[in-house]
């Protein structure tokens, strides 16, 4: 580094920060403990001038917890740092060379893993304070706001069309045409409800940005209100996520101080007022009708469609139910115009997908990248192969529902349209993988059984369907079965997920299908006879 | 289902008053008193009704259709196994069978000692780490038996100094 430890010392002291991050997944690997531990060494030694900052992450999960330092280049980072580690990290190398310590990586921004990502959506998570809206607009943060404040509501809608957004809730659905349908309502009551009910497996965007910029969310939803005619908003916040809860409490009492929420938003004559509503462990309330049922305070059972939500949605009136991550790429569109999102990205699908590499992947975490990239090199070039350093043998992309792909297909390119040519989905951008030790009957199984404890027994297919395949499962694999009753077993196997495709209402009986068949079809040796199968609870 | 005593429904009653004007009230409700109490307690059943104006039979439905709502009061620490595709990729299945070994328990059952609770989750987001467990709000990832039986040892001993 060019500047000396003297240089820094005429920075302002704002500017010395050390930033550890509050993530869920940085806390499981312990950054509270390191957290705490710089706060002693930082009220032990008050002349190094610094403050604690908590953040997002990074979302190089296996590099934390990470810890970083501001320096006049820029963040340098160490990881993953324990709280033994972290008095020698500070008084060694907080202000000075940044190359000697064994944990150090250099500049954040220069890791290769990070520096090659696009990210727009996720452009502040994991570097500024989560719930500091001084911060947020330092960053950047309103400018999509305080444009929208300018504009008419056809012409936000319209923005958000010439971006091409389609839904990253998993269907794809085209966010301004859907926008288009409720702001065609008559004037009436209407709501903004943002889907945070993020139950699929391998899935952790939302609650990454919940946690580490839940202002981007807040700003997305205020401008979905000004686009629609809706001066109420719901976030629909699954339970299991503790930690999104508390920060998104604490963003919009923020937000709401300073005057981004409530009545007459930043002096306009609009208002927008913003609530959080816990979910209670019912994966069926991530699908929209569902939720909105939920929302009621019912039961979560799935509706009938027609009519849409966004005629007749929450309360039976018009609603936008959007997921987390396009709420949160509205801003940028404000911001930077919907023609510059529309520039990234493949075919029908523009813009960027946050990815998120899990399962048994040596690097996972979150990838932000324009459609387009093969799976192949977000698992090879991005997740450097499996944990166990074993081979790698399925993925499951986009959830529970999505089909498990074997290594022939992992070329796909990450595009809606390709993924739907395979059979398979992208879904929420989810990829789990599996080394080689995988029970593919197994995993068929166990998608059967997930769709028994989920379903919301409103349709019979799902409802009974789903209690047939584990048995039929079962069947299939059973040593004491002769081959005839085994194949037997198979087309039936086959016949109840046709059952199941076309004769359930929501996507829950629908698509628990795909990772059965895909199984089936890719990997048919292991459901020949075996022990291992996992019986029923 | 178990009931509660005069001080339970007396604060089910606090709660109730101050969220039955919410629109769809219901989930803030059964939330909040789960918070305090651990546990929805039977007699809470015909309040809630009441103020909702709604059967009994409706907020019995709400309760048992959520996997998150118990009737039950759990053991003093709610320990769930994340059950997700991501946590099998990493060996989930047999640290669920330890688990429910080293406490002798299957899961919705609660330990005799009522230290433990024992329930199955769907997902708790921490898919890069996997597997993982929470317990109350802390999420654990990268989970093995040892570590696990590390995290019940300190909790146990957390417990006991309280006491």
């Amino acid at each position: 580094m060019n500047h000396s430890l003297s240089d820094d010392s005429s920075l302002p002291i704002t500017s010395r920060k050390i930033f550890v991050s509050l993530d869920t997944t940085a806390r499981s690997r312990g950054s509270d403990k390191v957290a705490k531990q710089v706060e002693s060494v930082l009220n032990a030694q008050p002349e190094l001038a610094a403050t604690l900052v908590r953040n997002g992450s990074r979302g190089m999960f296996w590099l934390e917890p990470l810890l970083e330092i501001s320096t006049p280049k820029g963040r340098v980072a160490y990881g993953p740092v324990q709280a033994e580690d972290v008095n020698n990290i500070i008084n060694q190398h907080c202000f000075d060379d940044i190359s000697e310590h064994p944990l150090c990586l250099g500049l954040t921004e220069e890791l290769p893993w990070f520096k090659s990502q696009q990210r727009l959506t996720f452009a502040r998570v994991g570097i500024i304070d989560p719930i500091d809206v001084e911060d947020y607009i330092t960053h950047g943060g309103f400018v999509g706001l305080s444009n929208a404040l300018s504009k008419t509501s056809q012409q936000l809608v319209d923005e958000v069309k010439e971006s091409g957004l389609r839904g990253r809730g998993g269907a794809a659905f085209p966010t301004g045409i859907k926008w288009q349908t409720v702001l065609d309502e008559p004037e009436q009551q209407k709501y903004i409800v943002c889907n945070a009910d993020e139950g699929d497996s391998g899935t952790f965007a939302d609650r990454m940005l919940m946690e580490g910029d839940p202002l981007v969310l807040i700003e997305g939803m205020i401008i979905a209100g000004l686009s629609v005619g809706a001066d109420q908003g719901y976030i629909y916040l699954r339970s299991e996520y503790p930690q999104a809860h508390s920060i998104l409490n604490q963003a919009i009492d923020n937000a709401k101080t300073a005057g981004y929420l409530g009545d007459n938003i930043c002096g306009s004559e609009h208002s927008f007022h913003l609530e959080v509503r816990l979910g209670a462990g019912a994966y069926i309330c991530g699908e929209e009708t569902s939720l909105l049922e939920s929302l009621e305070g019912k039961r979560g059972l799935v509706r009938a469609k027609p009519p849409l939500p966004a005629i007749e949605g929450l309360f039976g009136q018009p609603t936008v139910v959007n997921n987390v991550i396009s709420l949160a790429s509205v801003p940028y569109i404000l911001s930077h115009g919907g023609e510059s999102y529309r520039d990234f990205g493949m075919g029908r699908s523009r813009g960027t997908l946050p990815i998120q590499l899990a399962g048994n992947i040596a690097q996972g975490g979150l990838v932000e990248l324009a459609f387009g990239i093969s799976l192949n090199e977000l698992l090879q070039q991005y997740g450097n192969g499996c944990k166990s350093k074993r081979a790698m043998r399925s993925v499951q992309v986009g959830g529970p529902l999505g089909a498990y792909l074997p290594e022939e297909q992992w070329d796909t390119a990450l595009d809606y349209e390709e993924f739907s040519s395979i059979g398979a989905v992208l879904g929420h951008g989810g990829i789990v993988a599996f080394d080689d030790t995988v029970d593919m009957a197994a995993q068929a199984r166990f998608a059967m059984e997930f769709c028994e404890v989920e379903s919301c027994g409103k349709c019979t297919p799902c409802r009974i369907g789903a209690v047939r395949g584990v048995e039929v499962i079962d069947k299939i694999t059973d040593e004491k079965n002769d081959p005839q009753q085994r194949q037997d077993s198979v087309d039936l196997l086959h016949d109840l997920c046709d059952t199941m495709e076309f004769g359930s209402l929501c996507a829950m009986g629908g698509m628990t299908p795909f990772p059965v068949r895909s199984a089936l079809k890719f990997f048919p040796d292991d459901f020949l006879p075996h022990p291992s199968t996992q019986k029923a609870q | 289902m178990t009931a509660t005593n005069e001080q339970g429904l007396q604060k089910i009653a606090t709660i109730i008053e101050q969220n039955q004007t919410l629109p769809g009230a219901m989930l803030p409700i059964l939330h909040a008193i789960q918070n305090d109490l651990s546990f929805i307690p039977s007699n809470a059943l015909p309040l809630i009704a009441k103020a909702l104006n709604v059967s009994k039979a409706e907020v019995h439905g709400v309760i048992s259709f959520y996997h998150h709502f118990r009737t039950e009061e759990p053991g003093a620490h709610v320990i769930e196994i994340c059950r997700g595709e991501s946590c099998q990729a990493m060996g989930s299945r047999t640290l669920e069978e330890n688990i429910k070994q080293s406490l002798s328990i299957d899961y919705h059952q609660t330990s005799k000692d009522r230290q433990f609770t024992l329930e199955p989750v769907y997902c708790l987001g921490n898919c890069a780490c996997s597997p993982a467990i929470r317990i109350g709000d802390d999420i654990h990832g990268e989970l093995d038996l040892q570590k696990f039986e590390q995290i019940i040892k300190s909790i146990n001993t957390y417990s006991l100094e309280l006491k």
